[in-house]
């Protein structure tokens, strides 16, 4: 970069009255043209961000009057009062469980699939990616339908296989896992990254294990998991990230019931902040949520060292 | 790599099943959508509709006024989408073709607001917007498009900005090209396919929001298309013929222009994928 930087000065054209205008007229216009985005930053990500932290330590409600301090008592009240919150907390968490592995172990499966060396696999590809561009209430409208426990085709399936039925979405122990069947359909993103990172293996690999005589699960666990590792550390993050803000299935999927029992954490919140209006608690609720994601990334980045292979860079 | 018969003939049928369970839900769906409610009703179910009910869209469609909120969404797409080109465009050439003293740790900060939860700025955003009395208009749904359109689409055109060969620039500027000209006239063409792959994403991104209109549109007839799809359900909610209809038309223009732009969107994932 700095030497970069000095090869740019150096311009012949430009002598050293020229060097110093020349830099002042890039700071200026590298300035202006970002000043888009930073204002964007500020208005949109910055100042809520500090006015969120302001507004947890209060009880500002949108429609009363007047706004109280209340240091922290949103949080006390959080952590030793509100039951839904550990009943939202303990379903997200249960949905993460379940979606994270399954998303990573199913989509790679499929991007592993997808590229052997097979006939039309462009067309199974467009096939996998196609349900994860569709509408999330689409999406949710279909599966109600799928699932629903009389005439929906899974149960029909099922019982055409004289298999045991489901209540799918209408029963406590399964509305979670049922959730989590709906949002595979639309893995598709996941499965084209992973593709992306498995085409970037040299062939070379390969044919030396076949030669060393090894077997596919050699190649797998010995080339192709280590190599895409990178990915499979990008897919992670993102899907966790992702599952725990889940909302629009506990919204239009089930309400967050039956009886609470998909009380996703961020469907509580929007139920605190936009029908109880508690906007003071609801940012307190936000803070929680922040800290929970930030915690699990900078742990999975702490561990990505002992896991995550960089080519160039060796194993530490 | 070349796989012995039986694994080929193995992958073909493991991606068969894969692709029909893929599918499944569409033509389920599409097959629901065409067929009278008795014989929805029939047991055991029946796989072809007769008589093919293509009334079903039209009567869906007009029960609630679906060509309002497709307007709506065209709207609030267009704007939006027009937003996030312009001003990502703009802000990707400033922190890639420019050099100046803060880029990279303005850029860098920006860059972390991608990882932050959205839930932590939603209630004083919604706040500011009530406040500046902007409820129930499109605005809080496009004005922010103007201001950056977004970390995801800087940083993925940046990364294929900064691919872009240096020489093209200096040889402007030993021209008399001003920055702007540079942008305009060199970059921006060169990146035809980012941008189209930004404006992708940006497009379904918007046509397929579902949670700012929610917060942000109160009246029916301001609703977009994925709210008014959630209403019917609320209100039809045991018609499956018409609701399935209604779903069906809500996913046909996202299918279109995903199979049109297909080829850029397998490229903007690998890019972003790739380098995150």
């Amino acid at each position: 970069m700095t030497t970069k930087l000095m090869a740019q000065g150096q311009s012949p054209l430009l002598g050293k009255a020229g060097t110093r205008s020349r830099k002042q007229k890039a700071f200026l216009y590298g300035f202006l043209f970002t000043l888009p985005a930073t204002l964007g930053f500020l208005l949109f990500t910055a100042g809520p961000m500090a006015a969120s932290l302001f507004l947890s330590l209060t009880d500002y409600s949108i429609f009363k009057d007047g706004i109280r301090f209340v240091g922290l008592d949103n949080f006390i009240r959080l952590f030793t009062e509100d039951e839904l919150f550990w009943k939202s907390l303990k379903v997200t968490f249960y949905f993460v469980v379940l979606k994270v592995p399954a998303t990573i172990i199913v989509s790679f499966a499929i991007a592993l699939l997808l590229n052997m060396n097979l006939k039309g696999r462009a067309l199974f590809r467009t096939i996998v990616y196609l349900p994860s561009i569709v509408p999330a209430v689409a999406t949710s409208m279909i599966w109600i339908w799928l699932l629903n426990p009389d005439l929906g085709l899974v149960n029909t399936v099922l019982r055409w296989l004289h298999l045991p039925t489901g209540m799918w979405l209408y029963a406590e122990n399964s509305v979670i896992p049922s959730i989590v069947l709906t949002t595979m359909w639309g893995i598709g993103g996941t499965v084209v990254i992973f593709l992306a990172g498995l085409s970037g293996i040299p062939n070379q690999y390969y044919e030396a294990i076949e030669v060393d005589g090894g077997g596919w699960r050699h190649k797998l666990f010995h080339i192709t998991i280590p190599m895409v590792s990178p990915t499979i550390f990008f897919n992670t993050i993102m899907t966790i990230i992702g599952s725990f803000q889940v909302f629009n299935e506990a919204y239009i999927l089930t309400q967050g019931g039956p009886n609470n029992s998909s009380l996703f954490y961020i469907f509580y919140l929007w139920r605190t902040a936009f029908r109880d209006t508690e906007m003071g608690y609801a940012s307190a609720l936000a803070w929680v949520m922040f800290v929970i994601i930030m915690l699990f990334t900078l742990l999975i980045f702490r561990t990505s060292k002992s896991w995550v292979y960089y080519e160039g860079e060796g194993r530490s | 790599m070349n796989e012995s018969l039986t694994k080929r003939l193995f992958g073909y049928i493991l991606l068969a099943v894969i692709s029909i369970l893929f599918l499944m839900p569409f033509v389920w769906m599409l097959r629901s959508s065409l067929m009278s409610l008795s014989q929805i009703f029939v047991m055991p179910p029946v796989w072809l509709p007769s008589p093919f009910k293509w009334d079903n869209f039209t009567r869906a469609l007009t029960e609630l006024p679906f060509d309002r909120f497709f307007l709506n969404t065209i709207i609030i797409v267009a704007l939006g989408l027009a937003g996030t080109v312009v001003s990502s465009t703009i802000a990707a050439f400033g922190f890639s073709r420019i050099e100046w003293k803060g880029r990279n740790i303005i850029f860098m900060i920006l860059l972390s607001s991608m990882m932050l939860p959205g839930a932590v700025t939603l209630i004083p955003t919604f706040i500011g917007w009530k406040e500046l009395g902007f409820y129930d208009t499109f605005y809080p749904l496009i004005v922010p498009a103007f201001f950056g359109g977004g970390m995801f689409n800087i940083f993925l055109l940046r990364q294929f900005y900064m691919t872009i060969p240096r020489d093209f620039d200096e040889a402007a500027v030993v021209d008399g090209a001003t920055y702007f000209q540079i942008y305009y006239r060199i970059i921006l063409p060169l990146s035809r396919s980012a941008v189209i792959v930004i404006s992708l994403f940006t497009f379904l991104g918007t046509w397929n929001d579902f949670f700012g209109p929610l917060i942000y549109l109160k009246s029916a007839e301001k609703y977009t298309l994925a709210l008014g799809l959630q209403m019917f359900q609320g209100t039809y909610s045991s018609q499956w013929d018409l609701l399935m209809a209604a779903s069906a038309a809500v996913i046909l223009p996202c299918v279109l222009v995903f199979l049109l732009g297909q080829k850029y969107f397998l490229e903007g994932i690998t890019l972003t994928g790739l380098k995150g």
